[in-house]
């Protein structure tokens, strides 16, 4: 692609497609959707952290008047240890079945046991409380330090660590250890002539989605089975559920509703499979919505992690090492993301020698779900909180310390590949002019800066645009529009074919009338399914110029498509896409553009962030003052939900900073699983979010696209965390910082 | 236990259902009525999603009973605006990129209109404390706020012009 090109449609801020419905409250999300005879369904969940099940009897619950159908574990006895592909992070068959219905053993305070459908949702709940279960209560696993030491309570007795190609052979809670390295960091240490290090925490932080998982579903035994969901990737959802129950997948149709916000947590299934058994045993259609507290509980979170981080300079500000050991919460079964983790740690960097491990460690928490850019966040707030550290040794301004050492076009990255063209130079730059990063700090406020890199991704995509006689057109795509996707792909396609945006309507196929598309997950759907898009609209547009030639006995080559138009290069001729359309009858009948791709080179994001913060040293309580987010977009198609992308991130990173945690008792019990006490940032808790969007092409993409989705909740962690070090000249190591953390901190300080 | 016949008026349209002692107002709208935009975050009234008003007074229908709507007024979002024209805030929603999901988008439209009605000219502090209610984890705030101030101004302006 050109380096600047000249767009009609791309870079306007269009209203939304599905705007109407959205404001209106017409639009159907997850739990919006009654079918006739339809039968509720509630599940029972463990009261305790980890147990195991030495007795289970449902028959008084199925005995009870309008009980229709009981799902266990034993329901899925038939499915293997295999692994599964899609959604995001590593996990099998059988751990997916065992999370989604305990086995013989419960892991997790919340982990689902017994499923329970009937005419009512009282009825479901009265039948729960008749289901008799004997736990043999056992001693809960709760942090990494504690399931990693040798003597620890074990969580499954198969699980062996695995240390790259070498497996252990004593079961242990460690599923594995990565280790990623580059020249060599002791002579990196060496050279040194300043190190810092340091130990840190993150907590257990949820995705926070307003809208609870939901499902309506109705199982046919005549191949017509369909789940209604509310999930970032329907085509996921059929995989999983179609393999857990033995279907075919061309007998099951899922259907994307309006999703309620994911963030990486509605990549995988909790409902559906136990819905649609259920229903199989019923011959009922059946809905299931969770509350509150079974989000909190049983879904999503975000890996805790504890990591370790060391880093070496000369005088000079030159980064000569540097040096790392995270250990990431899986929660229940393995699967976290500490080897993204690993990977992103210092990849804003372009130092030669590093070295970083890695371990995924199972306890007695919810399974982790991906949480946007997993497992960056964790890693990057220890390794950004100490180059802040550096910089303050140094002397050195932090955002200048960084451009020294800033990865960019060729830097070598820890996990194989040299950078293809980024933009953190540009982003750093940018930070550094914003009006933000000149103003003078008042007393008792601080300044924190954090970059952030993420990779994102491609993959496949399908699109399928077909046109109507009078010049319009439907954009059939196969990605759950989370936040604004349906606007980028209607300008893509309208740029394109050179005609109005309002022209196109876009639409999220169900699994039947549009071919696989990978999940709205990686930042990919603007890019890749984007692509999928421009490859439908050119495929559009051959065939329009085709239509024409033949009509002007001209050959296909002769004719030029200019702003929607067919032109005869041999004569006077023109003919415009709506009258193509028309006339299609005549031509051939009417026209439909496919795209079907398997995106490759996805073009990483960088962001920076500036937090300023004031601090209340009577209190600890922690205010933003003033938040700049600055990320390369590559090419802004809507530049207002690119802004909006930013400016949800880094409002999520601020919550992960200072507020969010899960609590849990000793006998770990979640204390806090609602939103009164797991407290997400409210309106006022916040300044406006000042959003830079930064260009710098991604070359791989026809307009220029980087995925925006992910990098803005990667740096605010250390920006808050070292504001606020920054505020009270004490050192920050673990989050969040809430109130009486940081009184503590302050008090210690003397 | 029988179920309660309650006769109320929901965006100004005379309306009787028959519910169960125990059903929230937000299960009467979303399973009896159908009226599906006021949406459930929580069940506990901290996240606003399922706002909508009480003879006018802004209210999480997750914490009112459905047998509470007997002789009230109800509004919910599919009162607001009109089949073919939206409001304005409504439309400042659309026009600011005020929401990505959506999904808390009623709740706060529904919240903004009893902001305004209150209170015509609030500051940018008023409003994000009148709307701390409302949680969004999508956008950060930022836009929704811009919106709804832009929303006040055009209300004023066309309060003035019709004066």
């Amino acid at each position: 692609m050109s380096e600047a090109q000249n767009f009609k449609y791309i870079g306007r801020n269009t209203i939304r497609p599905d705007g109407f419905d959205k404001v209106t409250g017409r639009a159907n999300y997850g739990a919006d959707l009654t079918l006739p005879g339809m039968l509720w369904g509630k599940i029972l969940r463990s009261p305790h952290a980890h147990a195991n099940i030495k007795r289970l009897d449902t028959s008084k619950a199925e005995a009870l008047a309008g009980v229709h159908a009981v799902a266990t574990f034993a329901d899925f006895s038939a499915v293997g240890d295999e692994a599964i592909e899609g959604g995001e992070g590593s996990s099998t068959l059988l751990d997916l079945a065992r999370n989604i219905l305990a086995r013989d053993k419960v892991l997790y305070h919340g982990h689902a046991v017994v499923a329970i459908a009937a005419k009512t949702a009282a009825i479901a709940e009265q039948a729960l409380a008749l289901v008799e279960i004997d736990y043999e209560i056992l001693t809960p696993v709760l942090d990494v330090r504690t399931a990693m030491a040798a003597d620890a309570p074990l969580l499954h007795n198969d699980l062996y660590t695995q240390n790259g190609a070498d497996k252990a052979t004593t079961p242990s809670n460690v599923a594995a250890r990565h280790e990623f390295k580059m020249g060599d960091v002791a002579a990196g240490f060496a050279a040194a002539e300043i190190i810092v290090e340091r130990e840190f925490y993150t907590p257990t932080a949820h995705q926070g989605y307003i809208e609870p998982h939901a499902c309506t579903v109705r199982f046919d035994k005549d191949g017509q089975s369909m789940v209604w969901c509310s999930t970032q990737g329907h085509f996921d959802v059929r995989a999983s559920t179609a393999r857990l129950l033995g279907m075919e997948l061309g007998k099951l149709k899922v259907i994307a509703s309006e999703i309620g916000g994911g963030f990486g947590g509605k990549t995988t299934v909790y409902l559906e499979p136990v819905a649609l058994i259920l229903s199989r045993k019923s011959g009922r259609p059946v809905k299931m919505v969770m509350n509150r507290d079974e989000v909190f509980k049983a879904t999503g979170p975000g890996s805790a992690s504890r990591s370790w981080i060391k880093l070496g300079a000369k005088k000079d500000g030159t980064i000569t090492a540097m040096q790392g050991s995270l250990a990431y919460e899986a929660g229940a079964f393995k699967g976290s993301p500490v080897m993204m983790g690993c990977m992103t740690a210092f990849t804003p960097y372009a130092v030669p020698n590093m070295l970083i491990e890695g371990f995924d460690v199972v306890v007695n928490k919810a399974k982790v779900a991906a949480y946007r850019a997993p497992g960056a966040p964790q890693a990057e707030f220890a390794v950004e909180m100490l180059v802040n550290e550096l910089a303050l040794k140094l002397g050195r301004d932090p955002i200048d310390l960084r451009l020294q050492n800033a990865a960019k076009e060729g830097t070598q990255t820890i996990y194989g590949p040299k950078l293809k063209r980024v933009g953190l130079v540009e982003c750093l730059e940018a930070a550094r002019d914003s009006k933000h990063y000149q103003q003078a700090l008042a007393a008792n406020q601080g300044r924190g800066v954090a970059a952030g890199f993420w990779f994102n991704v491609g993959g496949q995509s399908s699109v399928t645009i077909n046109m109507n006689p009078d010049g319009t057109g439907t954009i059939v795509e196969g990605s759950p529009d989370i936040g604004g996707s349906r606007a980028s792909m209607q300008m893509m396609a309208a740029e394109a074919l050179g005609i109005a945006p309002a022209l196109l309507k876009p639409i999220i196929g169900d699994t039947e009338n549009v071919a696989f598309s990978a999940g709205t997950g990686g930042s990919r759907t603007t890019f890749a399914t984007g692509m999928a898009v421009i490859e439908a609209a050119e495929d559009v547009v051959r065939q329009m110029k085709q239509r024409a030639a033949s009509m002007w006995n001209v050959t296909a080559e002769q004719v030029d498509w200019v702003d929607g138009v067919a032109v005869n290069t041999a004569g006077e001729d023109r003919l415009s896409l709506a009258s193509i359309c028309a006339g299609a009858d005549r031509t051939g009948g009417q026209i439909s553009g496919r795209g079907n791709i398997n995106a490759r080179g996805a073009g990483p994001s960088f962001a920076v962030h500036v937090c300023d913060v004031a601090v209340d040293q009577e209190t600890g309580k922690v205010d933003i003052v003033r938040y700049t987010a600055v990320q390369d977009a590559g090419k802004a198609i809507h530049p207002a939900y690119v802004e909006g992308q930013f400016q949800g991130g880094a409002v999520q990173g601020i919550g992960w900073a200072l507020n969010e945690e899960y609590v849990y008792g000793a006998s770990g019990l979640l204390e806090n699983a609602g939103f009164l006490d797991y407290r997400i940032p409210v309106a006022s808790d916040l300044p406006m979010i000042d959003a830079i969007i930064v260009e710098v092409p991604n070359n791989f993409h026809p307009y220029g696209v980087r995925g925006v989705g992910e990098s803005g909740i990667i740096p605010p962690l250390a920006a808050v965390g070292y504001a606020v070090e920054n505020a009270i000249g004490a050192a920050v190591t673990d989050l969040p910082l809430s109130p009486p953390r940081v009184l503590q901190l302050v008090q210690d300080r003397g | 236990m029988a179920k309660l016949h309650i006769s109320t008026s929901i965006n100004g349209e005379a309306t009787e259902f028959l519910c169960e002692p125990h059903a929230t107002l937000l299960d009467v709208l979303r399973n009896d009525l159908q009226l599906t935009g006021t949406k459930e975050g929580c069940g506990s009234g901290d996240c606003g999603a399922c706002s909508v008003t009480v003879d006018g007074r802004l209210t999480c229908a997750c914490l009112v009973l459905g047998v509470e709507a007997q002789g009230r007024e109800i509004g919910t979002i599919e009162g607001v605006g009109s089949s073919d024209k939206l409001s304005v805030i409504q439309e400042k929603f659309l026009e600011h990129a005020a929401l990505q999901c959506g999904i808390c988008t009623p709740g706060l439209i529904v919240s903004t209109q009893a902001l305004l009605q209150q209170n015509p000219d609030p500051s940018e502090e008023q409003a994000r404390y009148f709307l701390a209610g409302n949680l969004c984890r999508c956008t950060g705030y930022d836009k929704i706020i811009r919106a709804v101030l832009d929303a006040a101004a055009t209300l004023r302006a066309e309060q003035q012009g019709a004066a």
